[in-house]
């Protein structure tokens, strides 16, 4: 079941298209991948979601309702561009957001007190902002964040300021909150952490959506049929020796090792590969590429750019 | 409603809770009470009596200058240049030297002095000795003193409004002129201060970009209303405790000093007798019983202005004024990304405000001319040119038209910038035109 459906949202600001006839389908307790180069229209449409700015065209539902202004205590989000109010104490400025998003007070210090502990942020209670690293700041944007135990969860390039350590930990929690049953909208561009949390994923280029679906169908779809076999040995000459179905893109020698990247027909299995090319050297090892979703976006993005221009 | 109330919250209470708050409510009415009391204070110290040596050729003035308090004539019988010659080791703080022609010619009379003698010093010497060679003069011409007296008159006319039902009222141009002046300007202070004070807050949640995160939580409607309430009440809270610590500091002051209040007004009218002890006691008794029925008389004309009217005005410009403009420096708040970036925004802002102030001089001047109706009716103006318009009586339509008008202005000026303010506080890094802002209030929500 999908927990939020966007249908043919349009956009249009005085001189420019921020969003066109763009929908997306986020399926209940899956991590959906927000993605494209700068200036695609993420920004707007998040705030779209947020309901921030509203839609020129098109319809939202949260939860089979259409959105609306009550929907807010049940989204939490996690802008790009972060910010605290720097002269206000990390407590009670904690404790404004979350009352902001309708939670009693009573109930925000017992969460709170239980993430501060989680966190190791209590000695900072009492502390101003200003007073805080950006790391901690960006912590406590978290938990402010998800505090009030939203349905759906939406951050904008949530690794940003994080070193690698609290980088662990974020993506441990976000995968704790998904375990927990949340949904989450995830906009980034750093595409490693895209395979590694996102079930599924849209690409929108120059405000319109060019590609949508699950990540691995998507890496899937996107392979060329490409192999990397490693050999032990160092005086094979594949080149000469495969044709036909076999396609030898590349070998090169790297530390007594032959690196081979074979290229296969498609009426050929990686079975009929090996078969190939076990008369000429010792297999270390034998992979088949599957493009990164780096590639993807690459590559989509880049023939996306080309027939704009044709 | 609910988020309103807790954005309120926060906007006092952070405000009020400031270092900056709590100093400028306690320098406030010291301040204003060291405006009173420090001048009644050095005037009590300063009041040192000043020796004068007076060296009289003519003989006509000895001992006729009349002493006070702080002026004291010592007649001396030295010749004017060993006078001189001694006056930096004496006692004396300057010598007055009168010729021998001094009678017909006053202008060779002379003050000498190591410095600059002081101007209350000079007027003194000046006037005592004006009176005197006018008292000889009429003397010598033969006339009556106590004839001439009579013949002087007083003229104060009392001003006596009538209203609708033919009641008369007696006024005070100078009551209506310093209480109308008074609470225009206090109107005029009270929107710049807080006004500014609700711009820099929208600029601080801009520039710290947590506006994006309230707004995921309430409409930018309720951010930019629970600011500019929150601000309001925290004016009025400071507002209230200058009252409150000036009566007290006043008080205090008064009760602990209660002579330097007293005695200096009684030193006063010492003087005045002194100088005027010359003229017959009759003549001493009229002015007397002029000042008491001037003193009367502003009594009742300060019972005459209906402030009943005047505080509910007040309070209603004082709020709706404030909110009007707040709104606007919201707007402008929003639509830039630091401080430095407000000044051409703000221009359109302070214009009629500055406007208001400058005008006040005429409007006392003609309170119930066109200027006058107009700028008391025209929303950006009408908060300061209709409290100094009100205490000279303004014909309720008028008051009410302006109210009416007021709050029109202020659902106006609510509306055009909850449309800048909800596009703007969005918008980083972009210098902002007169031209985007258009763009901005024709964008739908």
């Amino acid at each position: 079941m999908n927990l939020f459906v966007a249908k043919n949202i349009s956009k249009r600001f005085a001189n420019h298209t921020a969003l066109d006839n763009v929908s997306i389908e986020v399926p209940e307790n899956h991590i959906f991948g927000l993605l494209g180069p700068n200036g695609a229209g993420k920004t707007t449409l998040i705030r779209i979601i947020n309901q921030i700015t509203g839609p020129d065209e098109g319809e939202l539902f949260l939860n089979g309702e259409l959105l609306n202004p009550s929907h807010t205590s049940i989204i939490g989000y996690l802008p790009e561009e972060r910010g605290l109010y720097k002269k206000m104490k990390v407590g009670e400025q904690s404790l404004y957001l979350a009352q902001l998003k309708g939670i009693s007070k009573t109930d925000a210090l017992k969460k709170l007190r239980y993430w501060f502990e989680k966190f190791e942020l209590e000695s900072w209670w009492n502390k101003k902002v200003e007073e805080l690293s950006k790391g901690m700041q960006q912590k406590i944007q978290f938990i402010v964040t998800i505090l009030h135990e939203p349905k759906l969860l939406i951050f904008d390039e949530p690794f940003s300021g994080f070193d690698p350590i609290n980088a662990n930990l974020l993506r441990d929690e976000i995968l704790n909150l998904k375990k927990n049953g949340a949904t989450i909208i995830f906009s980034t561009h750093n595409m490693s952490s895209v395979e590694e949390l996102c079930d599924d994923i849209a690409l929108i280029n120059k405000s319109k959506k060019i590609l949508e679906g699950n990540v691995n169908e998507i890496r899937r779809e996107y392979k060329s049929n490409t192999f990397e076999i490693e050999f032990a040995n160092t005086n094979c000459d594949l080149k000469s020796q495969l044709n036909g179905k076999f396609n030898v893109i590349d070998q090169v020698v790297v530390n007594d090792y032959t690196l081979a990247k074979i290229k296969i027909d498609k009426s050929a299995s990686s079975n009929d590969l090996i078969q190939a090319v076990l008369p000429y050297g010792n297999i270390h090892s034998f992979k088949e590429i599957i493009p990164s979703m780096n590639d993807v976006f690459i590559s989509k993005v880049g023939l996306d750019e080309l027939n704009q221009k044709s | 409603m609910k988020k309103i109330l807790l954005i309120l919250k926060r906007e006092y209470l952070t405000r009020v809770k400031k270092k900056s708050f709590i100093i400028m409510t306690i320098i406030g009415p010291l301040l204003m009470a060291a405006v009173m009391i420090i001048p009644l204070y050095i005037a009590q110290k300063s009041d040192e009596c000043k020796e004068i040596a007076v060296i009289d050729e003519t003989y006509q003035f000895v001992n006729s200058l009349p002493n006070t308090e702080s002026v004291h004539f010592t007649y001396l019988n030295e010749d004017l240049t060993s006078a001189k010659t001694n006056l930096p080791k004496t006692k004396y703080y300057a010598i007055l030297h009168i010729p021998g022609i001094s009678f017909y010619s006053p202008s060779a009379m002379r003050i000498y002095s190591v410095h600059q003698p002081s101007l209350s010093v000079k007027l003194y010497i000046d006037g005592a000795i004006k009176k005197i060679i006018e008292e000889k003069k009429l003397e010598n011409s033969g006339i009556d003193k106590v004839l001439l007296a009579s013949t002087k008159a007083n003229i104060d006319i009392t001003t006596i409004k009538l209203n609708d039902n033919g009641e008369e009222k007696e006024s005070s141009t100078s009551v209506a002129t310093g209480l109308g002046m008074f609470s225009g300007i206090l109107i005029y202070f009270f929107i710049f201060l807080f006004g500014s004070q609700v711009m820099r807050g929208v600029i601080e949640e801009k520039t710290s970009r947590i506006v994006e995160v309230i707004i995921s939580s309430v409409k930018p409607f309720q951010l930019m209303m629970g600011k500019i309430i929150g601000v309001a009440l925290v004016g009025l809270t400071q507002f209230l405790l200058w009252i409150v610590l000036t009566f007290f500091i006043f008080t205090i002051a008064k009760s602990s000093f209660p002579d330097k209040f007293t005695q200096k007004q009684t030193t006063q009218s010492f003087d005045n007798k002194r100088i005027s002890s010359i003229t017959e006691l009759q003549v001493q008794e009229k002015t007397n019983n002029q000042e008491e029925s001037e003193m009367d008389q502003m009594v009742k004309s300060i019972k005459s202005i209906n402030f009943g009217v005047m505080i509910g005005a007040f309070l209603f410009f004082f709020l709706f004024g404030y909110l009007l403009y707040a709104a606007l420096f919201a707007a402008v708040g929003s639509a830039v990304d630091s401080e430095a970036d407000t000044q051409q925004f703000m221009l359109p802002i302070t214009i009629p405000l500055i406007f208001a102030i400058v005008m006040s001089q005429f409007i006392i001047n003609n309170p119930d001319g066109p200027v006058a109706f107009w700028l008391s009716i025209i929303p950006l103006t009408s908060p300061v040119i209709m409290m100094i318009r009100i205490p000279f009586g303004v014909p309720w339509q008028e008051i009410i038209l302006s109210f009416g008008l007021l709050i029109l202005g202020f659902w106006g000026a609510t509306w055009l910038a909850s449309k800048i303010y909800r596009t703007g506080i969005l918008m980083y890094g972009k210098k902002i035109s007169y031209k985007e802002l258009w763009k901005w209030l024709t964008y739908k929500s």
